[in-house]
């Protein structure tokens, strides 16, 4: 249903090579409004670039990106990846490149739950507030497009459940795509539309439930991979029993060369 | 010892050269503690020393070549980071040690002897002259222009860079721009602390104000303080005592960020 309306950004047949190493190879990738996809892939898979990529911050070897005209894009970083050493408010962090009116960071902060920690320092945030804050950040934009680089690292397990109620709602609410990105194989959110498993190219892509029964999936993760997603999914699925029927749409095993069987 | 020598004219200029320099090495030294260039700010510093060498032996300007060469390294290392062949500190390394070995063995050919040079590496800020001053607080305020007008573009680079340019920073421009005014400031604190010591006053006083500072205007103004402080104190122990100028001020800087350590433990 929503492949009939146009992407907010899709990215066509995207290679990229760095010194001589392919980084990204032939990879496809479209985000429509409403839609959460994750992509997913160990250490070194290309997901930064990917990121990168899709943000225009790097230049590719082959193929195009293409948005939809005038598109918003609300980028949240790693949380990690955030300087320490510069000592900053919240405001400040929110208001860093452009001017926001109070009204609307009031509001913001109070979508993202994190109201109370308006004056606070970021240095003295926990790594969920943080995030929290990174993701109002993004919101402040008005994006069309959510881009989250690991948004759930390191986070604690019930405060992963709540960030992704939070991302989950932000959907629903604001009507935006949502890209994430995940090294962690049960971080990845059952309310994805769309799963990507990439090791510099896609190896395969589909529901959650469908990609993890594939065996490009066992093969990139190992055989208990299966498992642990199954068993966060299984946890989730009691909280919103309604979604797990609808993402069975199958899954497209895409065969690279490393991986042919 | 005696007092009086505080009132000299010599040293009036000294402590108005120093004080200007500290204006400007505060907010500078900021982004390079929030930016991690501490070694990039040594490598500019030593590429200022090749300048020096082609200065007296090409009969130019000292500063001029020193703030050229500086500069020239700067866009070097620009070029070379994009390159993932060498890591960029081993980089540093290379550029860093081979600029001071040339400008060593310049000045050492040039001048019959290097170690008649000491003043171009740990300063001499008590013989400035009256133009001196002059061109350190006209330079100051330059640098300090230029700061202002690129100050919220340097502070989003400073928290994430990929952010800032997501967000529309243009990032290459603010970053060149940036290392124009460090090229420059190691121009003006060649006299007053020396080459080799540039760094520390740009970088210990910033450590300092880190621990005082809940904001980024904070820690640059609580940054020039501690470094005017510094300067002060340490150009009075150097009339007391007899002490190298240079040194004197590092040292009092020093002494200051660890004052700062024991605030913060009482927090």
């Amino acid at each position: 249903m929503l492949k009939i309306n146009q992407a907010l950004i899709e990215a066509q047949g995207i290679s990229l090579k760095r010194n001589g190493r392919q980084i990204l190879l032939n990879v496809n990738i479209s985000v429509h409004a409403r839609e959460i996809v994750t992509v997913i892939g160990p250490n070194g898979a290309g997901k930064s670039t990917l990121i990168k990529v899709i943000l225009g911050l790097l230049p590719i070897s082959a193929g195009q990106v293409i948005r939809s005209p005038s598109l918003r894009i609300g980028y949240v970083p790693q949380r990690f990846q955030v300087s320490p050493t510069v000592p900053l408010s919240v405001r400040r962090l929110l208001t860093l490149t452009h001017r926001v009116a109070e009204i609307e960071l009031t509001k913001t902060l109070k979508e993202t739950g994190i109201l109370h920690l308006l004056e606070a320092r970021v240095a003295d945030l926990s790594g969920g507030e943080l995030q929290r804050a990174l993701l109002a950040r993004a919101l402040l934009r008005q994006p069309h497009l959510l881009v989250l680089d690991e948004p759930v690292q390191a986070v604690d397990f019930d405060g992963e459940i709540k960030l992704y109620e939070l991302i989950s709602n932000i959907r629903k609410s604001r009507g935006v795509g949502i890209l994430m990105v995940s090294h962690d194989l049960h971080m990845v959110m059952a309310e994805s539309d769309r799963v990507i498993c990439l090791n510099t190219h896609i190896c395969c892509e589909g529901s959650p439930v469908a990609v993890q029964k594939s065996p490009e999936f066992a093969k990139l993760f190992g055989p208990k991979a299966a498992g642990m997603i199954a068993g966060y999914m299984h946890h989730h699925d009691h909280d919103h029993e309604s979604h797990a029927s609808s993402h069975f749409d199958g899954f497209t095993p895409h065969h690279g060369r490393k991986h042919a069987p | 010892m005696t007092f009086s020598i505080l009132a000299e004219p010599f040293f009036i200029r000294a402590l108005l050269a120093g004080l200007g320099l500290a204006v400007i090495t505060g907010p500078i030294g900021c982004f390079v503690v929030w930016r991690r260039m501490a070694y990039f700010g040594e490598t500019l510093a030593h590429a200022g020393l090749m300048g020096v060498g082609l200065g007296l032996l090409f009969n130019f300007n000292v500063a001029i070549g020193a703030m050229a060469s500086s500069l020239l390294v700067a866009l070097l290392l620009i070029g070379l980071k994009r390159q993932n062949q060498v890591a960029t500190d081993t980089l540093l390394g290379i550029l860093s040690h081979t600029a001071l070995a040339i400008g060593v063995i310049v000045i050492g050919l040039v001048t019959g002897a290097v170690t008649g040079h000491l003043d171009i590496l740990f300063g001499d800020v008590l013989t400035v002259s009256r133009v001196d001053v002059i061109t350190i607080w006209i330079g100051t305020a330059g640098v300090f222009s230029i700061l202002a007008y690129l100050w919220r573009d340097l502070i989003a680079i400073s928290v994430h860079e990929d952010l800032a340019r997501a967000e529309g920073v243009n990032v290459p421009w603010v970053e060149l721009v940036f290392l124009v005014t460090m090229a420059a400031v190691t121009a003006f604190a060649m006299k007053i602390v020396g080459l080799l010591l540039i760094t520390a006053l740009t970088v210990i006083p910033a450590a300092a104000a880190r621990r005082l500072a809940a904001s980024p205007e904070g820690m640059a103004i609580w940054s020039a303080v501690i470094a005017a402080f510094a300067v002060a104190a340490g150009l009075v122990m150097s009339a007391l005592f007899g002490t190298i100028a240079g040194p004197s001020i590092v040292l009092a800087a020093s002494f200051v960020f660890v004052l700062t350590l024991l605030k913060a433990q009482r927090n």
